[in-house]
């Protein structure tokens, strides 16, 4: 397990709002391959690390690498990118401005001119919303660099469950496992217009896709039922699934066993154990839930007041007086 | 094992076992169907209209040309039911992006517009100049679809009302702008002149002759419709339904909620392009007042009434309530013009079409949100009055998890 | 967890006085605003944006605390404002009342009670239209009471153009316009002082209410946290319905002072109308009643600004265009709490 490559390294992780300092310097890891949990007392910050880790918020110093890859920082200076937007545009009023001096092309120059800039600004403005990844590393060329947002966490490799369940309630479950998807296909705008080969095939692929997605989560049978109408285990599973279809690499699940029965828990924990050996995924973990953190965790983190004050196997963390202390009592077990 | 059960199909059992094979069935093969569907409709409505009763409110010839008019209407509900409908983006300038396509069309081909643009179409192709109508149709629409992510980039990421009233804001704008710049636009007097589609071996459209317009605007709403429906059915659908769900959760779920938003605004701004462009090629002038909100509203009003998200509701829907508007409270006014009773005879029941607009848009958004033909989904969302299993007491509102956004 | 009702993010109403060295500079920066305004647009002009701002403010706050309270956005106001125009005047002309009034008593009792009837009635066609037409779809997907709230600001407009017919209605100016104060070579009409006046009177007593009665208390906690609220004991059907009755009573109050001012009006008047009061909302502050006062000033600054300088026909397009930038770059506006980060 000592040659695991870590697949998440945050380092120093700070988040301050306003006078209220949330994150205080947080380093953490995640080997690959294993199962973490992130656990401490209600305000230790847990949520808004969560947050910072899948791109919600910024943080206010600190990094996080994920597979490798610079994905969250401070943003480091955006304000250059405005520039990067506008060169283009200005480049062309010059050249245009020359053309015009130097009397090529007349009086069309300047009609051409403001056409190519305009068209070349929209462009730009374009780029900046849509950021491609070609874009982004283009800007990382220039030390410009903003935090990548949910939507990039996904398409990076992570994938989250929420903590109060955010399924898509009007939908089917396979239709919430399709959007789950939405990563892993390439149809494109063109193939939805007409309705091309490549587009159905691609969804019969994905709807069979979806089906197996469902039955490994123990889910058989129930696609096409509205996710309301599922019961409230099969809702987390659900869940589970919906993360499971982006093909992560790393799952986050926020509380997955708020709410359930011992043998719903028991269940559930199998089910991470069978992600980990069966889909190679690593899972992170927050969790109130001492029984599920204590038994299939390789490693706890304890967060309080913004800071890590232990980590280590179940065993260790449980008998860590400063972890007994924060939470004033022992752990339930 | 569910805690909560759907509501009941309506319409008893065997009519929903028949509604049903025909969903699946005209799903399966949506797009033969559109088009067996339209067919059946361009070839009905004629037929309809030269029959009593309804040949006694006006000749077949005008009943065509409104069929005509209300074709855009159709269009743009279509367009405007992808924004408000599918992807849950309260439009409300949607005016704004018609006045674009008709401009755009009315600078492609018309003297006035021309003269601005520094071409000659007229000189260069003498009659047949109106063959700038069929490449103008998609170039109007790609131009109005730029605006409407000029519109949509700094502004999809407000929240839904505040969304509804900036759009509202460019919806006054843009035809304040067209008004204003009498130099490039000719103000209130609008661009005339615009020249009328052209087929070569048919010749320039008339104003007398209803059917190259009728068919025509058939062609294009059968080919829109299509295309929605794909779109629908799609990935990208898929996105938009999710997003208008749940946005917070599509994003997490890896949708880039910026950009497929925008999609949405754009495709339905090019789709209220081509209407644009079809309606100045049928009025042949086009100035600011047709684009008011008045427009903005009556489209969204056929979006809601027709069924939010149900593209052939909104379609039949914004029919029905032109041809009404047009037909029924004229003829309304003219018979009780002639009959003389006292107080209907003072009525302007063209004037009171607004009135009755806004009664059934409060009525419906009361009674029947979903609309006359509902999208089925969009019923379950709207009547979901259920506790839903996981939800207690002790659970605390849905969190927000944007940090203070 | 975290806390909840992220959603609601009414701002504390912050008032101009509220404290130390920011309140001076926020005080300094109006002054000079409006010195700088002054010498731009010479005395009358800047008599005329304070008027047109002081009934632009009366309807923004109108829109502030609905939105403040529902998080809706009542497209009916303006229509209520328009609505409060033709009632006082159709009193008025009920009364006999067709001009100039110079008999003061007689004329402050006919203000008197133009201004509390108007109020009262408007105020109670609020509370009517929140009971009919929001009420009922409180908990309904957004666009549901976004969708009705246009309708009925069309119904609003056309059972006024049933009455009164699509053209210019005259109302009655009864406050004599041409009462004038003569200073040097300026003349400023008495009307504007009193307009003026009573906005601002007005706005004060709705900050003493909201701040200082069980009400107003109960006002602010809905808006702040519905649910906690409802738990605290407040009837939050009722503070609603008080918080509608306020905010058109206020738009009434603003019709009748149109009225005397402008001496016409028309069924369309609260489309635009309440656009840019609307505006003026937003760009204070939505939720906040300083804000919205301060915004309708602003916005009327900006109308009579374009105008004395020959864009009157580009005037709305101006304000809307500050409506768009004022959401698209700082949506909290002036005085609201500067909106999240950007991931």
């Amino acid at each position: 397990m000592s040659e695991a490559r870590d697949i998440l390294v945050a380092e120093r992780v700070t988040r301050r709002f306003g006078g209220l300092v949330a994150v205080n310097e947080v380093d953490f890891t995640i080997p690959e391959g294993a199962i973490v949990s992130l656990i401490g007392p209600n305000g230790a910050g847990k949520t808004t690390f969560f947050n910072v880790l899948l791109g919600i918020i910024d943080p206010t110093s600190g990094r996080v690498e994920f597979d490798g890859r610079a994905m969250i920082a401070r943003p480091r200076r955006v304000g250059v990118e405005s520039l990067v937007w506008v060169a283009p545009s200005v480049l062309v009023v010059l050249v245009g401005l020359a053309l015009q001096a130097t009397g090529v092309l007349g009086g069309a120059a300047i009609a051409l001119t403001a056409v190519a800039a305009i068209g070349l600004l929209m462009g730009t403005l374009l780029l900046a919303i849509v950021r491609p990844l070609w874009y982004q590393n283009l800007l990382l060329r220039f030390g410009i660099f903003r935090s990548a947002r949910p939507n990039d966490m996904v398409q990076a490799g992570v994938a989250r469950t929420f903590q109060n369940i955010r399924l898509f309630k009007n939908m089917t479950a396979v239709e919430n496992v399709l959007i789950g998807m939405h990563t892993q296909m390439r149809a494109s705008l063109a193939d939805g217009f007409l309705s091309t080969p490549r587009a159905r095939r691609e969804e019969d692929v994905s709807d069979r896709r979806a089906q197996e997605i469902l039955t490994l989560v123990g889910l058989h049978g129930i696609g096409n039922e509205l996710a309301k109408n599922l019961p409230y285990g099969d809702q987390r599973r659900l869940e589970i699934a919906r993360a499971l279809a982006s093909g992560p690499k790393l799952l986050l699940l926020d509380e997955p066993a708020a709410g359930m029965n011992p043998k719903e828990t028991q269940d559930l924990m199998k089910l991470i154990s069978r992600l980990r050996t069966d889909l190679g995924l690593t899972v992170l973990l927050i969790e109130h839930d001492m029984k599920v953190v204590m038994g299939i965790s390789d490693r706890v983190t304890v967060l309080d007041a913004g800071r890590k004050i232990a980590e280590g196997t179940p065993e260790e963390v449980r008998r860590d007086p400063r972890v007994i202390e924060a939470y004033l009592g022992t752990p339930a077990a | 094992m569910s805690v909560v059960q759907d509501l009941p199909a309506p319409g008893g059992r065997r009519g929903g076992a028949v509604r049903a094979r025909i969903g699946e069935l005209s799903s399966r093969h949506r797009s033969f169907s559109i088009i067996v569907g339209m067919a059946l409709a361009a070839a009905i409505l004629p037929v309809l209209a030269a029959v009593p009763p309804f040949s006694s409110f006006q000749t077949q010839n005008a009943w065509m040309d409104g069929f005509t008019n209300a074709g855009v209407f159709v269009l743009l509900a279509l367009g405007l039911n992808l924004v408000v409908g599918v992807a849950g983006l309260l439009d409300l300038g949607y005016a704004a992006f018609f006045a674009i396509g008709a401009y755009a069309y009315a600078y492609a081909a018309s003297p006035f517009g021309n003269q601005i643009l520094g071409i000659d179409f007229k000189g260069l192709l003498g009659d047949s100049a109106g063959l700038v109508f069929w490449p103008m149709l998609v170039i109007g629409a790609l131009i109005a679809a730029v605006f409407g992510i000029l519109l949509g980039a700094p502004t999809l990421r407000l929240r839904g009302d505040y969304l509804a009233i900036v759009t509202l804001g460019f919806g006054e704008i843009v035809p304040i702008v067209f008004l204003n710049s009498d130099a490039v636009t000719n103000g209130t007097n609008g661009i005339g002149g615009v020249f009328r589609p052209y087929l070569p071996g048919l010749g320039s459209f008339s104003a007398v002759n209803p059917w190259p317009y009728y068919l025509t605007m058939m062609a294009v709403v059968t080919v829109v419709m299509i295309f929605c429906y794909r779109l629908a059915g799609s990935r990208i659908g898929r996105a938009w339904e999710a997003i208008r769900e749940d946005e917070l959760a599509a994003a997490a779920n890896g949708i880039n909620t910026v950009t497929t938003k925008l999609l949405a605004f754009a495709l339905g701004a090019s789709t209220a392009g081509i209407a644009g462009v079809i309606n100045a090629a049928k009025l042949t002038v086009v100035s600011p007042d047709q684009f008011g909100f008045v427009v903005s509203f009556t489209v969204l009003a056929m979006v809601v009434l027709g069924g939010m998200g149900n593209f052939w509701g909104v379609a039949v829907g914004a029919f029905v309530i032109y041809t009404i508007n047009n037909v029924l409270l004229k003829t309304l006014n003219q018979f009780f013009d002639a009959v003389a009773i006292p107080i209907l005879k003072d009525i302007d029941f063209i004037g009171l079409q607004f009135l009755l607009y806004g009664i059934a848009l409060v009525a419906m958004m009361l009674l029947r949100p979903e609309g006359l033909f509902p999208n089925s989904r969009r019923q379950r969302e709207l009547h979901a009055e259920v506790i839903e299993p996981g939800a207690d007491a002790m659970t605390l509102p849905e969190v927000t998890e944007e940090g203070g956004r | 967890m975290t806390a909840s009702s992220a959603t609601a993010e009414a701002p504390p109403a912050r008032t101009l006085a509220g404290g130390s060295v920011r309140a001076l500079v926020q005080l300094a920066v109006v002054v000079a605003a409006l010195a700088v305004a002054f010498v731009v647009l010479g005395p009358e002009q800047f008599i005329n944006a304070l008027t047109l701002g002081a009934i632009y403010a009366l309807v923004a706050i109108g829109y502030t605390m609905v939105y403040g309270i529902i998080e809706l956005i009542n497209f009916a106001h303006g229509d209520v404002f328009m609505v409060g125009t033709f009632v006082s005047l159709s009193v008025l002309i009920n009364l006999g009342f067709t001009g100039a009034v110079r008999e003061p008593l007689l004329l402050v009792a006919l203000l008197v009670g133009v201004f509390l009837f108007s109020m009262v009635v408007m105020g109670l066609v609020g509370v009517l239209i929140e009971r009919a037409a929001y009420r009922p779809l409180r908990n309904a997907p957004r666009l549901a009471p976004l969708i009705t709230a246009i309708g009925v600001s069309f119904i609003l407009q056309n059972i006024v153009q049933l009455f009164y017919g699509p053209y210019q209605t005259n109302a009655p100016q009864v406050f004599p316009t041409a009462a004038v104060v003569q200073i040097g070579d300026v003349r400023i009409p008495i009307l504007s002082f009193f307009i003026v006046a009573v906005a601002v009177g007005l706005m004060i007593g709705l900050q003493l209410f909201i701040g200082r009665t069980r009400l107003g208390r109960a006002m602010r906690s809905t808006a702040l946290d519905r649910d906690a609220a409802a738990l605290m004991g407040v009837n939050i059907n009722r503070t609603i319905a008080i918080t509608f009755f306020i905010g058109s009573a206020l738009a009434g109050a603003a019709g009748v002072t149109y009225g005397l001012q402008y001496g016409v009006t028309r069924f369309d008047l609260g489309f635009q109308a309440g656009l840019k009061a609307f505006t003026a909302a937003v760009l204070g502050g939505i939720g906040n009643q300083v804000g919205a006062a301060l915004g309708g000033f602003i916005i009327g600054f900006i109308e009579v600004g374009a105008a004395a300088f020959g864009y009157t026909r580009w005037g709305p397009a101006v304000v809307f265009g500050v409506l768009v930038i004022v959401l698209v770059f700082r949506p909290a506006g002036l005085l609201g709490q500067q909106v999240g980060e950007r991931a």
